[in-house]
């Protein structure tokens, strides 16, 4: 295992959350593969968990050449929990279908107003990189959208199941805006026209929960019966403190890579 | 309990073993209706035919071509049609082109204009 300590840097430090959020989620989703409902949609899930994973190399290779971290290998296959910084929504398991759209739903949401902010950075490669993968995040929150929407609206089953996945959701979808050490010093920061670029997870919070919390009550979803306007939030990933999940899914994830942590691929 | 497979998410699954000679229970929903899918590769070019998919809404076939027929390639836009909603020919009545591949006439490459351009353009140059 790698003793590299986290970033302290804001910038490398808020990427690396993308990055392990990203990287966690698109292993989670992968699951889901050669077992999705019906084919279509199989190959629909796959691209998309295929899609997460590539974002994470994206920033690991950033972090890597920019920042001074380890290669990507490295750093996604070869450290500790504890110095694993994605969220508790994206370590769960799999869970049914249902559980599994719903935080699609509620992480590509989030990832997308993120991609949105970081492609106000001054950075040129960071704000291509941003622009570019942002439009990948669109179709996710489509593809997410119209399961939502079709499955609230659907029948009286698929509807209670969906509203149960809400509920163990929503505490989690939440827990991805933890406030870090850094926020404050990247909110400060400039971006390409003059103005922060990073309004903090607050706002980010804010910004997502109106957005989605919209559509919840465009698909009739009663908000306080469900009781999501008075949820607390999971937090303590962004910290390096995670559920019992994510333990034994990095062992399944790093399996082959440990067989031999220094060889080329 | 068994080893239902050695693929380690079937075993996550937890999927119940389907008893034998069980035959299947279809129910209304089961079998979605088909979308014929047409895919631009770039903004001005036609829209061409490429396959279908299954889905249970339009909105959802277009959830779902845009990654079957939209994932390699330049792609700009799609279209999904409802495969019922497209009025097909009988192919009974394929004698009704028979003699179409015959009309010379009909097809630009049936007129011999070149000779008539090479004169209008000798004329022109002094």
């Amino acid at each position: 295992m790698t003793n590299q300590p986290l970033p302290t840097a804001p910038l490398a430090r808020y990427l690396l959350h993308l990055a392990d959020d990203q990287l966690v989620m698109g292993h989670r989703n992968s699951e889901w593969t050669g077992l999705g409902p019906i084919l279509e949609e199989d190959i629909a899930f796959s691209s998309i968990a295929q899609d997460q994973v590539g974002h994470a190399l994206a920033f690991y290779e950033y972090l890597n050449q920019e920042c001074g971290l380890a290669d990507p290998d490295q750093t996604a296959f070869n450290r500790p929990e504890s110095l694993m910084v994605s969220s508790w929504l994206v370590e769960q398991p799999i869970g049914d279908y249902a559980f599994s759209l719903v935080r699609h739903w509620c992480y590509d949401q989030a990832v997308y107003l993120r991609y949105e902010s970081l492609s106000q950075i001054q950075d040129p490669a960071l704000q291509a990189l941003a622009t570019k993968l942002r439009g990948e995040v669109k179709y996710h929150t489509f593809h997410a959208n119209t399961w939502m929407k079709s499955l609230l609206q659907g029948s009286e089953e698929s509807r209670l199941r969906m509203l149960t996945a809400l509920k163990e959701v929503w505490p989690m979808a939440l827990g991805l805006f933890e406030s870090w050490s850094g926020e404050k010093a990247l909110m400060e920061q400039v971006g390409h026209a003059g103005q922060p670029w990073y309004p903090g997870e607050r706002h980010l919070q804010q910004h997502w929960q109106a957005g989605t919390l919209e559509s919840l009550v465009l698909w009739s979803v009663d908000v306080e019966a469900l009781g999501l306007h008075k949820v607390e939030p999971v937090l303590g990933g962004r910290q390096g403190y995670h559920s019992e999940h994510l333990a034994s899914m990095l062992e399944e994830m790093t399996a082959v890579f440990r067989l031999d942590p220094q060889a080329e691929w | 309990m068994p080893i239902l497979s050695l693929d380690p998410r079937v075993n996550r699954l937890q999927v119940e073993q389907v008893p034998e000679h069980q035959p299947p229970v279809l129910v209304p929903g089961d079998h979605w209706p088909s979308y014929q899918v047409f895919h631009q590769r770039r903004r001005g070019e036609k829209h061409s035919s490429v396959g279908i998919v299954h889905a249970p809404s339009l909105e959802m076939a277009m959830a779902m071509a845009k990654e079957q027929f939209g994932r390699r390639g330049e792609t700009s836009n799609l279209w999904v049609v409802c495969t019922a909603d497209v009025l097909e020919m009988d192919y009974a009545d394929e004698e009704v082109f028979r003699t179409t591949p015959s009309k010379s006439y009909r097809d630009p490459a049936g007129y011999k204009v070149n000779e008539k351009i090479d004169a209008y353009k000798a004329k022109q140059t002094p």
